[in-house]
């Protein structure tokens, strides 16, 4: 099944490779893709194994625990499309850097947007890579975690360099097709054994499950406590970090026109939103049907929840328990091409990142080559993949739980209100975007570090300076008054120029007029 | 950027209506997102009894799980809202507005 999945994939790269020409291919898929197409790319980049797995696990483990983060990863896209999507589009060429910098000085702003995009991007990657090694190596055991972790760094690096956006594109299409359609059949096998009643599924869940009742309960605690700042903290975390991470955003200059950006997220919305669904009906499927089995439980007689292979493994033997060894086989397969699509997303929106703004606009202030730009971008591809490799390999016995939350903080503190600013508010200068960009950045780091989960739980310094896990409450609005203060307090002749463009901006954000045309071949 | 049409864009009304109009809808649809959303949290930190509770008193299914399965279904449907109103009213008025312009 890797075999098969890895062949086609290798020979979409080819055929892609052979398309991709300028850069307007490389990084951008030279803008032929549908709103339809978009969609299932944007759902392959953003359903990751470890929400596949993760959320089944979760509530094979908690019952309705996950719910909250789900309902959160989904409800950033109509934000992303009512806001940013359609303007996004119109005004930027590869990165969001181009349209945050689009009537801004280049230099500054691109290089604060290029380092929040990178930070966001390597923690995602070192996530990503792990939870793959650890993945790969338990499905195939002959495989070692590292031997995994070299295994996928290659493949992105051979997708990515050769095959550019379109070979990324279309390894997240297949990608999300067969996730859609085996995690559909699982639910569907859970369902017929259930005989299609979520009310027997629900009390037969609860009568195997040894919290018993509880597991129905759970949907109100997030950790141990009920803490009404830390939920609205995660909350804006969960909503508007989903519309500033890079590698989706990057996924808007690929379509057509705005109208296919536009259709692309309510189809990528659609997708996700099925998709969280289905990973309810597979965890509580797997508390029926994988949970007392001791095919898969380590000893029933002591944990009746306690699996073989560890903790992400319920999804995993959810399909072996439905459809045999050639179903498991095929999900394990799914969850590896999930891993593949996503880091290749990734890699991608950083090498992007790295080459067009910071090479080709910020060191050689424009004056580089197409060309020239692409062989850089080939090159941070293949130095991205070998730092994840690195990355992985050197976290494979760290706590990785704080991830989720750096990356998300950076980019709804960072990477979004400047974005949203820079379409929307007149008065956005240099000054502002810079200064309220860095405060989301270093912010949200700086009370990462001092928050109870790296302060305290990775580092073991006792209790946390600053007692919530996700800082977003307290930085997001730290952005706002600083990129408000420090651009109204801009007297400088280029402020001025920077407001007067605003209205040639808006016009080309609103109609579309002068935007990126789709590559004609 | 071509000022000379972007100038005569700026001076077009439709123009103005165009980005009024679909001003108003995006962000009363994305306040109409945060109320759902943070409703949801809102309850989950403040009245978590409510949400614990069964839907009947046969059922084992509880209110909250409705009501999370509901806002995922929402954000779709307000998704399409905008589509609709898209793809029906603003692209038309796009395109008159630039059809205009260029003259």
């Amino acid at each position: 099944m890797f075999i098969v999945f890895v062949a086609i994939t290798l020979g979409i790269t080819y055929w892609a490779a052979k398309r991709t020409k300028t850069a307007t291919d490389f990084y951008a898929a030279g803008r032929g893709v549908t709103g339809l197409q978009n969609g299932l790319a944007i759902a392959g980049d953003y359903m990751s194994a470890a929400s596949f797995l993760g959320i089944a696990a979760l509530v094979y483990f908690n019952g309705f625990f996950g719910l909250i983060f789900s309902v959160g990863w989904l409800v950033g896209w109509p934000i992303i499309l009512f806001l940013i999507a359609e303007r996004l589009r119109n005004l930027g060429k590869f990165t969001y850097a181009d349209v945050a910098s689009f009537r801004l000085r280049q230099g500054p702003v691109r290089t604060m947007a290029a380092i929040g995009s990178l930070i966001v991007v390597i923690w995602y990657l070192i996530g990503q890579a792990v939870g793959a090694g650890q993945l790969l190596h338990t499905l195939v055991p002959q495989i070692s975690y590292r031997e995994s972790i070299v295994i996928v760094g290659g493949l992105i690096i051979i997708y990515v360099t050769f095959g550019g956006m379109k070979a990324t594109t279309w390894v997240q299409i297949i990608k999300a097709g067969l996730l859609l359609g085996g995690a559909t059949l699982i639910a569907l096998g859970v369902m017929a054994h259930e005989g299609f009643s979520f009310e027997k599924l629900f009390s037969d869940a609860v009568a195997a499950h040894p919290k018993h009742m509880e597991i129905m309960k759970s949907v109100v605690r997030i950790g141990d406590k009920s803490n009404p700042i830390e939920s609205i903290s995660l909350g804006l975390t969960l909503m508007f970090g989903t519309a500033g991470l890079p590698h989706i955003l990057m996924r808007f200059f690929t379509v057509t026109d705005a109208k296919a950006a536009r259709k692309s997220v309510l189809y990528g919305t659609c997708f996700i939103g099925y998709f969280y669904i289905l990973t309810f009906i597979i965890g509580f499927g797997a508390i029926v049907l994988v949970a007392n089995n001791p095919q898969y439980v380590v000893d029933v007689t002591k944990n009746v929840l306690n699996l073989k292979g560890g903790g992400s493994m319920p999804a995993v033997y959810l399909a072996h328990a439905i459809g045999g060894d050639l179903f498991l086989g095929f999900i394990a397969a799914v969850a590896f091409a999930t891993i593949l699509a996503v880091v290749s997303g990734l890699t991608l929106a950083g090498a992007s990142a790295l080459s067009h703004d910071i090479y080709a606009n910020v060191i050689m202030k424009g004056k580089s080559t197409e060309a020239q730009e692409v062989w850089v971008s080939k090159l941070c591809v293949v130095g991205l993949g070998i730092l994840a490799i690195l990355l992985g390999i050197a976290f494979e016995k760290q706590n990785v739980a704080y991830i989720v939350a750096l990356t998300f903080s950076i980019a709804a503190c960072a990477n979004f209100p400047i974005l949203v600013l820079s379409v929307f508010w007149r008065g956005l200068t240099t000054r502002g975007a810079v200064l309220g960009g860095y405060t989301g950045i270093f912010g949200s780091i700086g009370l990462l570090l001092i928050g109870p989960t790296v302060w305290t739980k990775v580092l073991g310094m006792g209790p946390a300076i600053f007692p919530y896990d996700f800082p977003t409450f307290v930085v997001l609005p730290a952005v706002l008054i600083v990129a408000y203060v420090a651009s109204v307090t801009d007297h400088s002749e280029s402020a001025k120029q920077e407001r007067a463009m605003f209205d040639a901006q808006k016009v080309r954000s609103e109609t579309g007029l002068g935007a990126e045309a789709a590559a004609s071949h | 950027m071509s000022s000379p049409l972007a100038s005569k864009i700026q001076n077009n009304p439709k123009y103005h209506h165009l980005v009024q109009q679909r001003d108003a809808l995006a962000w009363s649809l994305s306040a109409i997102v945060c109320v759902i959303y943070f409703g949801f949290i809102l309850m989950i930190a403040f009245a978590p009894d409510f949400l614990t509770q069964p839907i009947s008193s046969t059922s084992v299914i509880p209110v909250g799980m409705l009501i999370g399965v509901g806002v995922i279904v929402a954000s779709c449907l307000l998704t399409a809202v905008y589509v609709s109103r898209a793809n029906g009213t603003f692209d038309p008025l796009t395109h008159e507005i630039i059809e205009e312009a260029s003259k």
